[in-house]
């Protein structure tokens, strides 16, 4: 017999009231555990879908600036202004885009021929060259080709004149720069021909090393930037940066959403246990009369705190793993996000929380047993 | 020496309507192996008194000496500890542990001295010694009679083997027959023991038992 089995039993006599406390800290942990696995998973998605990027900045006109468009003279000084870095210039659009009967209305990415491969990879088929009368479709597009009708070898009529599908791009996901997946890749010089235009609208640079980004996007800001605001330049890992630190921001915001809920948990606790004091007043009038110390029946009232939070913390734990489950399978779609290590950490932490949130609770109610003076103690009925 | 000892010993407790003068001077030297029986009407002293001896209050002025210790300037865990290594309580009420078993109230005291590994064993022998069958060891305090609570509550306050036991009105709770046959029970303990009693009580027929009385009124010792 020691504290802790005098503990023990204590909850067990009172096991409808422990229960309910217990499950106040169960829900609290499932709750912090299971919000911030969904958080988790938010950021490990977009990680996902987002193409890796790291290495490539966006020349964008400044607003208001040449309607809007970078001209082929600005482009050759960006050209200049990076050195051997890749530049690729595109412009975008959108247009009806019919085969035989069937029509849609496609976005269409215009992109120097031999700039084609180095920006984008392809499934099947060829790159088109600036001669031909080539085209290529992003991998959405193609899926689609029941309804649209492109698909490799398909002519594609856009505005009078017809491209044939020579190419399929791989699937490239989530872009900062472009989208081609559910777009059509012609050769710039289609393009300018057809719509009668010489400007682009944005321009892509490929960085060879990525510690040279910030060194080659201070070079175009200085070449172009000089007298007025020309260009916008993004680096796309910052970008990337910022959405991580949004959903890392989103991933503690629910997290502690969940932890509101853990405190409301505590104060149960809180409230159980200053009604088992009062309770047992008489007896810890006896304890303490017979020379028990007022350390040992804090300590006798710790540990019943303890166990209500151990056992809330291993349950909610066991239960948080499977709620993870069902969050990262059905709302993200991917269960393999919750064997992430820091989803599984956000379970040890809701269940740690949760174990320590049980236990502060568990002080007061400790420091006013050990407060009761033992004559007055003994003579409460 | 004596195992208690009050010298010129005075008890305030300041009340908004005037101060209460519960015990005024009191002196009184208690030897080992003596019956000492505390009487005298409500309102006399007798549980401030007996709150004292117990180190469970201290008085406000005046020098207590317990088993050889001045308990002036002790702080609650001293006074507690006191409690626990010399002092055993035996109440009205019995007040044993509801949670615990016969057994495991007897052995409390003992495991709170860190004594676990004798504890079960002294515990049974002292239980024996009161008149415990040991078919009820594991029982309840609650599933026993008065009686047999009060036995349990003398074997627990014995366990420690203290310097003295302090009785609150140790039969007032109990049928004249079990009343009887429990202050037979203390009666050999002082005799054959040795064990050194001091009892409250308003029962005029306990100081048969008793070496002497002391006999109070308005916190002073009268006789």
């Amino acid at each position: 017999m020691t504290f802790f089995d005098l503990a023990v039993r204590n909850i067990k006599r009172h096991w409808l009231r422990s229960s309910l406390a217990v499950i106040g800290i169960v829900i609290g942990v499932i709750a912090i555990a299971t919000l911030g696995i969904m958080g988790n998973s938010i950021g490990l998605m977009f990680s996902d879908m987002v193409t890796d990027v790291g290495d490539t900045l966006i020349v964008s006109p400044a607003a208001g600036v040449g309607g809007g468009k970078l001209t082929d003279r600005e482009v050759t000084d960006i050209r200049r202004a990076v050195g051997s870095n890749v530049v690729i210039p595109f412009s975008t659009t959108a247009d009806k885009v019919s085969v035989g009967e069937k029509e849609s209305v496609v976005m269409i990415y215009a992109i120097p021929a031999e700039d084609i491969p180095l920006l984008l990879e392809k499934e099947s088929g060829n790159y088109p060259r600036d001669t031909g009368g080539g085209c290529m479709i992003g991998s959405q597009v193609a899926a689609n080709s029941r309804d649209n009708g492109l698909k490799l070898g398909a002519r594609a009529s856009i505005g009078g004149d017809t491209l044939r599908v020579v190419g399929v791009l791989k699937e490239r996901g989530l872009g900062f720069d472009i989208n081609p997946d559910y777009a059509i890749i012609v050769p710039y010089s289609w393009y300018s021909n057809h719509y009668d235009e010489d400007d682009y609208d944005q321009v892509i640079v490929k960085v060879r090393d990525v510690n040279d980004l910030d060194a080659v996007k201070a070079a175009i800001e200085q070449k172009m930037n000089r007298r007025e605001e020309v260009v916008n330049v993004m680096d796309t890992r910052g970008i990337l940066e910022s959405i991580f630190a949004a959903t890392d921001a989103i991933t503690v915001f629910l997290a502690g959403i969940g932890a509101v809920s853990l405190v409301v948990a505590g104060v149960s606790i809180l409230n159980v246990m200053l009604m088992s004091v009062t309770e047992r007043t008489k007896e810890i009038g006896i304890l303490r009369s017979i020379g028990t110390r007022r350390k040992e029946v804090m300590r006798m009232f710790i540990y019943e705190a303890l166990i209500l939070g151990l056992v809330g913390a291993a349950i909610g734990g066991v239960l948080s793993f499977c709620a993870g489950y069902v969050t990262t399978a059905v709302f993200v779609g991917n269960p393999d996000y919750l064997f992430h290590p820091k989803s599984l950490l956000y379970i040890l932490f809701g269940m740690a929380f949760g174990v320590f949130t049980s236990v502060a609770s568990g002080l007061y109610p400790a420091w006013k047993a050990a407060q009761l003076n033992p004559i007055e103690a003994l003579r409460y009925e | 020496m004596p195992v208690i000892s009050f010298e010129n010993v005075t008890k305030v407790y300041p009340l908004p309507a005037g101060d209460v003068v519960a015990l005024d001077g009191v002196d009184i030297a208690i030897d080992e192996g003596e019956f000492v029986l505390i009487m005298g009407p409500s309102g006399s002293g007798k549980s401030t008194l007996l709150n004292i001896m117990g180190s469970l209050d201290v008085p406000t002025s005046g020098e207590v000496t317990i088993a050889g210790r001045k308990i002036s300037g002790m702080d609650d865990d001293d006074l507690t500890l006191l409690r626990r290594d010399h002092i055993g309580f035996v109440f009205q009420q019995f007040n044993l542990i509801p949670l615990l078993s016969v057994v495991e109230n007897v052995e409390y005291p003992l495991i709170l001295k860190g004594r676990q590994n004798i504890a079960r064993n002294r515990a049974k022998e002292v239980l024996m010694a009161v008149g415990i069958a040991e078919t009820h060891f594991s029982h309840k305090p609650g599933e026993l009679s008065g009686g047999q609570q009060q036995r349990v509550a003398i074997a627990r306050a014995l366990v420690n083997d203290p310097d003295f036991l302090l009785c609150d009105e140790p039969t007032g709770n109990l049928d004249s027959k079990t009343g009887t046959a429990i202050m037979d029970l203390l009666s050999r303990m002082n005799r054959d023991e040795g064990k050194t009693i001091v009892m409250v009580t308003h029962d005029i027929r306990m100081t048969e038992y008793a070496d002497r009385t002391i006999q109070l009124e308005d916190g002073r010792v009268v006789v």
